[in-house]
């Protein structure tokens, strides 16, 4: 790269400068960093990221997936080829084995998502986290418009908004006390159509359900749900082939699918680029629980 | 858009009444930032309120506190785009506790928009705000006169408003205002140009945003690199590799260019640049990169290099202006932690010999503490020697946090050095200031 009269970085180039730094910033002030990953593409994005911030070293973190048992086949399988690909750790955390052992309950709406908090702070406490990366953008959820990108949680996980400490320049306070530990949102200033741009400009591959194909759906609450032994169809749903990908991941019983017809990564920077719908609010169920489910949710500990 | 497009982080100022809420709803829905469902939200929510149309400030009352009770919990960050240009908006809210809030906005904008309500003109909040816009150094100030429509857009009322700001903004130096009548509430001059102000030729509120120039990191001046991060892989690959990761606070660093480590003074030479994972001859501000050096120099986290001969003295004596953030007060002879760019010293408070009395700019001396949202000078003494700029010649390498060590709270911001530009050439002081060529000391 020269730099000449009519250089100038991209916002692009100033958002991936930016969340390096947030890196870093851990790195050299944490003892046991952790990266939250789905296999979904914000948490594609930050490891992309972290490669590069220690490149040629390996990244000095491992990876954490809150795993709710209703994860997409071939999002698993991309999340292990990945890990193994760059040599990472990973850790899984499993609703299904809470379940399975009584300490939680499946909801009466059959949704998982919510029940994530409880297994991701028990691994919080039993790997000694003190640092652990959310894939969350500023602009996906109101309430996250609140957040800091280094949030001190107390000893239950909580987030409390009143009591967020300010946060200015580039000045991050990642004390905490024992028992506390800090979430980090190395994303934070990223929008969705960010995200998609910058899977584009590096050509990082992600799992092929973000691309148009046929698939099996049902609708339930204006949504296409994939089928799965996560609880649907019921009886009334009908299943039936559409040509879908899928905006986000995340738990199969309330992710939604989009109609599209778009198959490379221009033809979906177009489609989001053009959407009058936000990420949210088109494919994700659980935010829809209530006016504040997002708020709630992070108070008690939540991503 | 494409990935070209620039970006711009602004803050906004003004008092409830002021109508900053229905701005920012504004200028998002009328540059069609907000999307089918989030509107759809806001007009159930509008609804359930008995309200007859939407109400546009509801997009940034974020959390269930502030829907409930209407109070506002601190800064929201609120992000949009144009095909210009893509904006990040730090959304301060106008209740008692202003000073901490826009302190925090302004810390990282480019630019601030100063809200006045027309019928009232330049008041004591207006000054407040364009003094902190001064004091934290925002490059660019918008003068936003809003409520146009309730003084029959009358162009004297406007003239009269920007004359007084005008003349006060010059006194605390600051270098660009841009004045715009608007009606938020109608729209006028936001996104779309007002048919009820032809005396106006200037641009909208949107479109200066879209058009004013953006400095993502003062290129110009001597670099400056706080290390962040020694990368050793010591792999079979890389056995010897050593690299100084960081992001470059300030200038340009070249490869060949001999560099001197602060604060202990060693010096040697930039053998190569890596910006995440091209290898380039030069980088500038804000870039992250990691840089190798010629020579095996002992270099950890928290030392900055900067080019031979042109890094700022260190010092353990710092007198800087601050902000004290946090509920519980600031008293000298507290024993505090200083975070300056990548490095944590102790330090502890000698004297606090002014505070300032934001509206009329006036020092109150020896105010024995300062509460939060007070602004005021600190003498500070550091456990080790650290190379700071003063903050009007780089918001980073000038700025620091004070932190509880007890407890971890993030306690002041600080601005090292002196608190507003210093006076032209001429030596012309502000309005019931002595002149002095040393800056305002208060």
């Amino acid at each position: 790269m020269s730099v000449g009269e009519s250089y100038a970085l991209t916002h692009l180039d100033v958002l991936e400068s930016e969340s390096v730094h947030i890196f870093r910033e851990v790195a050299g002030e944490f003892e046991r960093p952790v990266i939250l990953f789905s296999g979904g593409k914000d948490s594609i994005v930050m490891l992309h990221l972290a490669l590069k911030a220690f490149a040629p070293a390996p990244v000095p973190f491992t990876l954490l997936h809150v795993d709710t048992g209703h994860n997409f086949p071939e999002v698993l399988d991309y999340r292990d080829r990945i890990v193994a690909q760059h040599g990472l750790r990973l850790h899984i955390a499993s609703v299904q084995e809470f379940i399975d052992r009584g300490e939680l309950r499946e909801r009466a709406d059959g949704t998982r998502n919510p029940l994530q908090t409880v297994p991701l702070l028990h691994a919080i406490r039993a790997h000694r986290f003190d640092a652990v990366f959310g894939g969350g953008r500023r602009d996906e959820e109101k309430a996250r418009a609140k957040e800091r990108v280094f949030s001190l949680r107390d000893e239950f996980g909580g987030w409390d908004p009143r009591r967020q400490r300010p946060e200015l320049w580039q000045l991050y306070n990642g004390r905490h006390a024992p028992g506390e530990h800090v979430r980090v949102f190395p994303l934070s200033n990223w929008t969705e159509l960010d995200v998609w741009q910058y899977i584009g400009r590096e050509k990082i591959e992600i799992p092929a359900i973000y691309y148009a194909h046929e698939r099996e759906v049902f609708a339930r609450s204006g949504m296409w749900l994939a089928p799965g032994h996560w609880g649907g169809p019921r009886d009334g749903e009908r299943t039936e082939r559409r040509r879908v990908r899928y905006r986000t991941v995340g738990d199969m019983s309330c992710t939604g699918a989009v109609e599209s017809d778009a198959e490379t990564i221009e033809q979906v920077i177009a489609e989001i680029a053009a959407s009058r719908l936000t990420e949210r609010g088109a494919t994700r169920a659980d935010d829809k629980l209530s006016e504040a489910a997002m708020e709630d949710r992070k108070r008690e500990g939540y991503f | 858009m494409t990935d070209t497009a620039s970006l711009l982080r602004f803050a906004t100022a003004g008092s409830v009444d002021d109508g900053k809420s229905t701005l920012v709803g504004r200028l998002l829905h009328d540059s069609k930032s907000v999307l089918s469902d989030q509107l759809a939200a806001v007009e159930a929510a509008s609804r359930n309120r008995g309200q007859q149309t939407p109400d546009l400030a509801l997009l940034t009352d974020g959390l269930r506190a502030e829907r409930e009770q209407g109070i506002t919990i601190d800064v929201a960050y609120r992000y949009f785009a144009t095909p210009r240009r893509r904006f990040i908006l730090a959304d301060t809210p106008g209740h008692v506790q202003y000073t901490r809030n826009m302190v925090t906005g302004a810390s990282t904008a480019d630019l601030a928009v100063v809200l006045v309500d027309a019928r009232n003109g330049v008041v004591e909040q207006t000054r407040r705000h364009a003094a902190v816009a001064a004091l934290l150094r925002v490059p660019h100030v918008v003068l936003a006169v809003n409520k146009m429509d309730l003084v029959g857009y009358a162009e004297r009322v406007f003239a009269d408003i920007t004359g007084e700001f005008g003349a006060y903004a010059a006194s605390l130096r600051i270098p660009h205002v841009t004045a715009i009548p608007i009606s938020a509430l109608a729209g006028d001059n936001v996104v779309t140009p007002s048919a009820h102000m032809d005396w106006y030729g200037g641009p909208t509120v949107l479109e200066h945003l879209e058009t004013v120039p953006v400095d993502h990191g003062p290129a110009t001046g001597p670099a400056r690199f706080p290390v962040q991060y020694v990368i050793r892989p010591q792999t079979a690959e890389h056995p010897d590799y050593r690299g100084y990761a960081g992001r470059l606070a300030a200038g340009v660093l070249r490869v060949g260019e001999p560099v001197t480590v602060l604060p202990a003074g060693r010096t040697s030479t930039v053998a190569g640049i890596d910006a995440l994972g091209t290898t380039v001859d030069e980088a500038r501000a804000p870039q992250s990169v990691t840089v190798t050096l010629a020579d095996d120099l002992d270099i950890s986290r928290g030392d900055v290099l900067v080019p031979a001969g042109e890094g700022p003295l260190p010092t353990q004596d710092i007198t800087a202006t601050v902000c004290h953030l946090h509920d519980r007060p600031l008293t000298p002879g507290a024993r505090v932690l200083l975070k300056h760019t990548t490095r944590t010293v102790k330090a502890i408070v000698k004297e606090i010999p002014s505070r300032l009395t934001l509206n009329d700019l006036s020092p109150h001396p020896a105010p024995g503490e300062l509460a939060a949202n007070d602004i005021g000078r600190v003498v500070l003494r550091t456990s080790e020697p650290l190379p700071l700029d003063p903050y009007a010649v780089s918001r980073t390498t000038g700025s620091f946090l004070l932190i509880d060590p007890a407890d971890g709270s993030t306690l002041t911001a600080g601005m090292a050095g002196d608190a507003f530009a210093a006076p032209a050439a001429d030596g012309a002081g502000a309005p019931g200031t002595p002149a002095d060529h040393e800056g305002w000391d208060f």
